[in-house]
C-alpha cells in the first residue's frame, strides 16, 4: 500500500498545473466558452505539446505510457481548470478503446494523428434510455458485401459534434450471442447526422443518427468488443471522477477563501460556526471523493474486472453525491455572488451538475454496485 | 500508487489471521458476537494476557517498552483483523491512553511500575476526565487536589467514567490552581481505586447497560509521586493523550464486521417472498453505506501512509472520527430497519434467536459524543485545516 507518485508523473502534473494557472485563466476560458466551437485549437496544441494527447498510449507506440494513475492526475488538474477541450473524450476514452482493440495497421492509421492533435475521436456508445439496458445496444451492425451497414442513434456524446472520428459501438445483428462490435466511422461518412448543442457545463455534445451508414470491413476494430468496452466505460467513469475531483477542489478552495474575506456584522463570515461546520462537511466530502477517484483509477490499473466495475460505480456514486452537496453549499455560502455568472463558482456548479448526470445516474450505479457486492 | 497491501503486509495479515484462528478462545469470541458483556471483567484481561504472551499486547507500543514495534499499517491490519474476528476490544484506557502518557511524560519509576502490568492485563485502568459541568469544555473542571504534606487530598466528582466499576487505577485531571486561564492549574494524577474516599455509582444508559459510572472523591489521599509531570501542567499531558494514536480511530474493521452482519441479517429476512437483500430500497441503502465505508477505508489508508512517512495526521484524524462514527451508527440503524418490529423485544438480548440490533443501535449513539463530540471535531477541522476564520 502506497500513495507515492513517481517523479516523472509529478513533473508532468506540475507542468499541466502551470499551464492551467498561466493560460487557462477565468477570462481566457470565457473567451473560449463563448467562441463558435466552444473549445480552443490553440489550447489543444498546447496539450499536444505537453504530450497529453498521447498520455495513455504505450511508449512503444510513441506515447507517454502513463496508465490510469497518470491519467487520473492529469484529469484532476484539468478539472480544476474546467477544461473545455475534448481531452477526456479523445485522448483518454477513445484512445483507450483503440489501444485495446485496434490491430497494428489500424493503430498506424488512426493513433498518430490523434496523438498529434490533428484528429479528434469520440467513443459514441451511450444510447437514449440505456441506463436500463446497457450493454444491450440498439445500434445494429449488419454485414453487407465486404463491409458493414450501421443503423441506430447515439445519445449525448460529448465533443462528437466536432470530432473527426466516431468510435461507434453496435450489436452484430446476425449474431444471437449478443456480440458487440466497435467501428471507427469518419464523421463525414454519408448517413451520419449530428445535432450539436451546448451542454449545461458549457461543453459541446451531440445526438448522432446513423442511417444506413456503410463502412469497410477494416473499420471494425477487434472481434467481440464486449469485454474491452466494459473496461473503457469504467475507465471513462474513473477519468470523469478525477475531473470532477479537480472541480470540487477548486470550488471548495473558493468557498473557504470567501469565508475568510467576506465580512458581515463586522467579521469574516468564516467565524460563524454554522458556516464552519458546513465547510468542514464540504471538505470531508472532497476528501472522500479524492479517495474514491484513487480507488477507481487503481482498479483500472488492475486485472480484476468485477473489482474495477464495482470501484467505478462506487466512485461515480460517491463523487456524484459530493458534487451535488459541495456544489450546492458553495453557491449557498457565496450567497448572491454564488448565483452570479461572473464568479467561477457558478461555472464549477454547472460542471458538477453535469458530472452527476453523465455516464449513468447515481441510482443506476448504486444498483450496479449493489449487484456486484451483494455477497461481501 | 497502489491501494493493495504489499506481499509482506499480506503475509503479516495472514499471520494475524492464523493467530486469531488458533488463539482466540471460542467462548470469548462467541460472547463478543452475541454482544454479551456479562463476563467482560474476566474476558478483557484474559484476552490481553493471550496477546501479551504472543508479544502483541501493545500494538502501537515501541519495542523498548515491550511493544512489537509495528508500523502504522501493521497496527491497522491487526486492529481490523481483530474486529473482523470478533475478538474482545483491548481496554483503550490502559493500552492506548495512559500508557503513551507514561512513556512520554512518566518518570522511570512510574514507567516500571505501571507499564508492564498494563501490557500483561494485570491492571484495569479507567479515565477521570468529564465532570457534571465539564463535557466538551473540559478545562472548566472543578475536582480539586490540595497539598497535604507529601500527598494531595482529592475531592470532587467525575462522570461518564467507562467501566470504572472493574478498575484498579484511574487517571484523573484535577484542579491544583484556580488562578489564570482554566487550562492552567490542572494536574494529572494516577489514583489507586482502592484508596478510601472513592465511591463508584452506576449510571444506567439508554440501552439498559451499566457501562459508565459517577465517581465521587472525598478527601482521597494521593501521593505526590503519582502525579504525571509537573503540577499545573496537566492540560499538556491531557492534550497529548487525546491527540495520540488516532490513525485507527475510524474503526474500519468494526464497521466492516457490522456491514457483514447487516448483510447476513438482510439475507435471512424476507418480504413478499424475496430476501431483503434483493429489495431495491434496502439494497440501495446498504450499497450507499458500503460505498461510504469504502471511501473512508481509502482515506484511512492515506492518513496511515502519511503517518508512516512522518507526516503527522493531526486534524485529519478528526475526519476519521466523524465519518467513522457516522458510518458505524448508520450501520446499526440499518440493522434495526431490517430487523423491523422484532427489534422491539428488549429483555431477551442474549437469546441467540433475538438479534442484538436494538441494543447496539441504542448503545452506539455514544460514538458521536465521546472522545470529543463530532461537533468539537468539526471545530478542530475548521480551525486547523480550513483556517476559515480569516484575519
Amino acid at each position: 500500500m502506497d500513495f507515492l507518485i513517481d517523479d516523472e508523473l509529478q513533473m508532468l502534473e506540475e507542468s499541466v498545473r502551470r499551464l492551467v494557472a498561466r493560460d487557462y485563466t477565468f477570462s481566457h476560458r470565457e473567451q473560449i466558452r463563448q467562441s463558435a466551437d466552444g473549445w480552443s485549437r490553440q489550447t489543444w496544441r498546447q496539450l499536444a505539446d505537453l504530450g497529453l494527447l498521447s498520455l495513455i498510449v504505450p511508449e512503444e507506440w510513441g506515447g507517454v505510457g502513463a496508465g490510469p494513475i497518470g491519467a487520473m492526475l492529469v484529469s484532476q488538474v484539468l478539472g480544476t481548470g474546467l477544461l473545455l477541450e475534448p481531452f477526456q473524450a479523445s485522448a483518454l476514452v477513445a484512445t483507450h478503446a483503440l489501444i485495446q482493440l485496434a490491430d497494428a495497421a489500424q493503430r498506424e492509421r488512426w493513433l498518430p494523428s490523434m496523438m498529434s492533435g490533428d484528429v479528434t475521436a469520440v467513443f459514441a456508445d451511450a444510447e437514449m434510455g440505456d441506463d436500463e439496458t446497457r450493454p444491450t445496444l440498439r445500434t445494429r451492425a449488419v454485414r453487407e458485401g465486404n463491409g458493414w451497414r450501421l443503423d441506430g442513434s447515439k445519445h449525448m456524446v460529448y465533443h462528437s459534434g466536432s470530432a473527426d472520428l466516431l468510435l461507434v459501438s453496435a450489436s452484430v445483428a446476425d449474431d444471437a450471442s449478443g456480440e458487440v462490435a466497435l467501428f471507427v466511422v469518419g464523421a463525414d461518412t454519408p448517413g451520419v447526422h449530428r445535432q450539436s448543442f451546448r451542454t449545461v457545463d458549457d461543453q459541446r455534445a451531440a445526438f448522432i443518427e446513423l442511417t444506413s451508414v456503410r463502412v469497410d470491413a477494416d473499420a471494425r476494430v477487434g472481434a467481440d468488443a464486449n469485454v474491452a468496452l466494459c473496461a473503457t466505460r469504467d475507465f471513462g467513469l474513473a477519468m470523469q471522477c478525477a475531473d470532477a475531483l479537480g472541480t470540487l477542489e477548486r470550488i471548495l478552495a473558493a468557498t473557504i477563501e470567501y469565508g475568510r474575506t467576506r465580512k458581515q456584522f463586522g467579521v469574516a463570515i468564516g467565524n460563524f460556526q454554522a458556516l464552519q461546520h458546513r465547510m468542514v462537511d464540504m471538505y470531508m466530502q472532497v476528501e472522500q471523493a479524492r479517495s474514491m477517484a484513487c480507488l477507481a483509477a487503481c482498479r483500472c490499473a488492475g486485472t480484476d474486472a468485477a473489482l474495477r466495475s464495482a470501484a467505478a460505480s462506487a466512485a461515480k456514486v460517491a463523487i456524484g453525491q459530493a458534487s451535488r452537496f459541495v456544489g450546492q453549499q458553495a453557491v449557498q455560502l457565496h450567497a448572491g455572488m454564488g448565483m452570479s455568472d461572473e464568479l467561477d463558482v457558478s461555472h464549477c456548479f454547472r460542471r458538477l451538475t453535469a458530472f452527476e448526470l453523465r455516464g449513468g445516474s447515481t441510482d443506476w450505479h448504486l444498483r450496479r454496485y449493489a449487484k456486484l457486492t451483494r455477497l461481501i | 500508487m497502489d491501494l493493495d497491501f504489499s506481499t509482506a503486509e499480506l503475509a503479516f495479515r495472514d499471520e494475524v489471521r492464523d493467530f486469531l484462528r488458533t488463539r482466540l478462545p471460542a467462548d470469548l469470541r462467541d460472547r463478543v458476537t452475541a454482544g454479551d458483556d456479562s463476563r467482560v471483567k474476566q474476558d478483557i484481561p484474559r484476552w490481553q494476557a493471550i496477546l501479551h504472551e504472543r508479544g502483541w499486547g501493545g500494538p502501537a507500543w515501541p519495542v523498548e517498552f515491550g511493544g512489537p514495534g509495528w508500523t502504522p499499517t501493521q497496527q491497522y491490519i491487526f486492529e481490523t483483523e481483530c474486529a473482523l474476528a470478533d475478538a474482545p476490544l483491548q481496554l483503550a484506557f490502559g493500552i492506548k491512553m495512559i500508557a503513551p502518557v507514561l512513556m512520554r511524560y512518566g518518570t522511570p519509576e512510574q514507567q516500571q511500575r505501571f507499564l508492564p502490568r498494563i501490557l500483561a492485563g494485570q491492571d484495569w485502568w479507567c479515565q477521570g476526565y468529564s465532570e457534571p459541568g465539564s463535557g466538551s469544555d473540559l478545562a472548566s473542571l472543578k475536582t480539586r487536589a490540595e497539598r497535604d504534606g507529601d500527598d494531595y487530598l482529592v475531592s470532587g466528582q467525575k462522570v461518564w467514567n467507562t467501566l470504572g466499576q472493574f478498575a484498579d487505577w484511574i487517571f484523573c485531571l484535577v484542579r491544583t490552581d484556580n488562578n489564570g486561564k482554566p487550562q492552567r492549574g490542572i494536574s494529572f494524577l494516577l489514583i489507586d481505586m482502592k484508596t478510601p474516599g472513592i465511591t463508584v455509582r452506576p449510571t444506567r444508559l439508554l440501552d439498559g447497560t451499566h457501562e459508565v459510572n459517577e465517581i465521587w472523591f472525598d478527601q482521597v489521599r494521593v501521593p505526590i509521586g503519582n502525579r504525571i509531570g509537573d503540577e499545573n501542567e496537566g492540560w499538556t499531558y491531557a492534550k497529548f493523550l487525546l491527540g495520540h494514536e488516532r490513525t485507527n480511530i475510524a474503526g474500519i474493521g468494526a464497521s466492516k464486521r457490522e456491514l457483514r452482519r447487516l448483510k447476513e441479517m438482510a439475507g435471512a429476512r424476507f418480504r413478499d417472498g424475496a430476501s431483503l437483500l434483493d429489495d431495491p430500497l434496502i439494497a440501495s441503502r446498504i450499497a450507499q453505506v458500503e460505498i461510504e465505508l469504502t471511501a473512508l477505508e481509502i482515506t484511512n489508508l492515506r492518513v496511515i501512509f502519511d503517518a508512516q512517512n512522518k507526516r503527522a495526521p493531526g486534524p485529519q484524524a478528526s475526519m476519521l472520527k466523524i465519518r467513522g462514527t457516522e458510518i458505524h451508527q448508520r450501520l446499526t440503524e440499518l440493522q434495526v430497519e431490517v430487523t423491523g418490529s422484532a427489534a422491539l423485544a428488549f429483555d431477551t438480548r442474549h437469546n441467540d434467536d433475538v438479534p442484538r440490533a436494538m441494543t447496539d443501535y441504542l448503545n452506539r449513539r455514544k460514538l458521536s459524543i465521546y472522545g470529543g463530540s463530532n461537533e468539537i471535531q468539526r471545530n478542530i477541522i475548521a480551525q486547523m485545516i480550513l483556517n476559515v476564520q480569516g484575519a
